[in-house]
């Protein structure tokens, strides 16, 4: 089986348009939830981590795209382009596959208040997975994922599979998802978005915060294009609690299949983790059964954060960004804080953090659970 | 490594095939009133059915074909299920939207929880008690070719030794179901595992 390695990324979200500035501003612990009084949306004021899109008009003006991208297509194009200025990937060779997450894609084109001159056929995700693809002249069909909040999670995993068997030499991963009147009035309807910014493993957590983002991690068999410190797939899983379609299993029964999994796909051992990347939405079950999977799993030593306080949750993005920002906390040495997070809110003693924190980190695991009872890990390892 | 499809079941225009031969027919053209028909016909006894979004119903009647007959024991976080579609849930998506657009109408949490493909995939997992890897995927069209290579992959890694995999498609117009039951070679199969025999399968 080959090697995969992560050669390059960028980062679009509240907290800036490249992955430097987003991670600068996680350092910093400086985080990008403001409150939105919009009554066309929803009739009180609530946090929401948002996109700069007076900074998003000038990029895309810069870069000519123009009406014929919906925006979450020109916030995958932005991000391609971002990537691409630090990678030496060829994206459009036979083997380059593009590989896409998300939960909604094109979902604004279905509110009718907004006039569109897209076509129907442009809300189906594969659409704009192909508007993505063939502006970057990539002749492969796209893959696109989309399984609820472990959507990123299970991108990253699917691309790494592909390289590793030999399928394709290079993947450009995409997670996108954007903040819309349709995934407002849902998360509201359902009553899990808190009235203030997110406090993920906090014992006054109440619920999410939305946000909007997307990522794009650029993954790569060959070890002579990378430059920096060397980030390596080592293996990743889902699994399903097949429990409830919109709540977690209380004792983490998915998590606990899908970390083990992957850890034995890793043929590493739990004592071996140095930093775990939480899914951590603030929901009160969520965290729970996230401390609960980290317990069982026998990896309480490992120091988690959760960056939800930062970006929101992101939704198809969340496991793609949040996978990029923990590879660079590996080659910083550096643990980003749990924004939101003060007074300890699980009954497992899993060591949340609080500010940041420099360790040196080898082995990372990235988790992520979603409706549909569905969960996802990943474990990345730092080498030489 | 071989491997088997042991069964299989096509849902589409009325009419309900299990490994090729005809197993079930309405004049029904609608899906929700066909799909429910096909339920009462078939008795599964699981009144949860009726709260699914149409969607799920098709998925949920389709995968029970494959499995109301199985009897082997595989352990449940080795049985995966892996599906796929065009539209993912755009009826239902559009279903949500009229809640929203609607003044005088508060947004269904209900509606809402099915504006994700995957919630297919956690009902069936709920029916049949199946915590293996899960994954939905978006194509134009069913792409066998992509779909066995990763559902070979997932044996092939040791990630499952049964999965279900398929298409199960619904926009306003028209239904599909293609879904089948995938195990490592054994002598009960029905084709091998590959993108010929898959697709001459889903042709037929």
């Amino acid at each position: 089986m080959r090697n995969v390695y992560f050669e390059s990324d960028n980062i679009i979200s509240s907290l800036g348009f490249t992955t430097n500035q987003n991670i600068e501003r996680l350092k910093a612990g400086d985080g990008g939830i403001t409150m939105l009084n919009d009554e066309s949306i929803y009739h009180e004021s609530f946090p929401i981590s948002l996109i700069n899109k007076e900074i998003f008009g000038e990029l895309s003006a810069d870069n000519n795209l123009n009406k014929q991208y919906t925006y979450a297509e020109k916030l995958c194009i932005l991000s391609v382009l971002e990537a691409l200025k630090k990678s030496s990937v060829d994206v459009k060779s036979e083997n380059t596959i593009f590989v896409f997450s998300t939960t909604k894609g094109n979902i604004d084109l279905l509110d009718k208040s907004k006039s569109s001159t897209f076509p129907n056929e442009r809300l189906e995700l594969w659409a704009m997975s192909e508007a993505v693809s063939t502006y970057f002249e990539n002749k492969n069909t796209p893959i696109t994922i989309s399984n609820a909040c472990i959507s990123g999670v299970v991108a990253i995993n699917i691309a790494s599979e592909l390289i590793q068997s030999g399928q394709y030499d290079n993947a450009v991963v995409i997670g996108v998802d954007i903040v819309s009147k349709f995934v407002i009035s849902g998360f509201h309807s359902f009553k899990s978005v808190a009235y203030e910014p997110c406090k993920p493993f906090d014992s006054e957590r109440v619920g999410l915060t939305l946000g909007e983002a997307c990522g794009t991690l650029i993954l790569t068999c060959d070890e002579s294009k990378i430059s920096d410190a060397k980030i390596k797939y080592c293996g990743g899983s889902s699994a399903n609690d097949a429990n409830h379609i919109s709540g977690p299993s209380r004792t983490a029964e998915g998590s606990v299949i899908a970390i083990n999994k992957t850890l034995q796909q890793a043929n590493c051992n739990p004592s071996e983790i140095d930093h775990i990347s939480a899914h951590g939405t603030a929901t009160p079950y969520n965290d729970e059964m996230e401390s609960i999977a980290i317990t069982r799993c026998e990896m309480t030593n490992a120091p988690v954060n959760s960056l939800k306080g930062f970006w929101g949750h992101t939704l198809g993005a969340a496991g793609v960004i949040e996978t990029i920002a923990l590879s660079h906390s590996m080659r910083q040495n550096i643990m980003f804080p749990t924004l939101g997070y003060n007074t300890h809110g699980v009954t497992q003693n899993i060591s949340v953090i609080k500010q940041t924190t420099s360790k040196e980190i080898t082995k990372a695991l990235k988790m992520a659970s979603g409706f549909g009872g569905c969960n996802a890990a990943l474990l990345i390892e730092k080498t030489k | 490594m071989n491997l088997s499809i042991t069964k299989y079941c096509s849902i589409k225009n009325g009419k309900v095939f299990v490994d090729g031969v005809e197993y079930f027919s309405s004049n029904e053209d609608k899906l929700n009133p066909f799909i429910k028909e096909f339920y009462r016909s078939e008795k599964p006894g699981y009144s949860k059915f009726f709260k699914m979004d149409d969607i799920s119903k098709l998925g949920f009647m389709a995968t029970e074909m494959l499995l109301k007959d199985f009897n082997k024991e595989v352990s449940p976080d080795k049985f995966s299920i892996v599906l796929s579609n065009s539209k993912s849930t755009l009826v239902t998506d559009q279903n949500f939207q009229d809640t929203v657009d609607k003044e005088d109408e508060i947004p269904s949490p209900a509606i809402f929880v099915y504006t994700l493909p995957n919630i297919m995939i956690g009902e069936i997992s709920i029916r049949h008690n199946l915590k293996g890897e899960n994954a939905f995927f978006i194509n134009k069209n069913f792409d066998s070719n992509f779909i066995s290579n990763y559902v070979h992959s997932l044996f092939c890694n040791q990630k499952t030794d049964c999965c279900i995999a398929g298409w199960v498609d619904y926009s306003n117009d028209k239904y599909e179901a293609f879904v089948y039951l995938v195990e490592k070679e054994c002598c009960n199969k029905v084709a091998n595992h590959n993108n010929e025999e898959i697709n001459k399968l889903y042709k037929k």
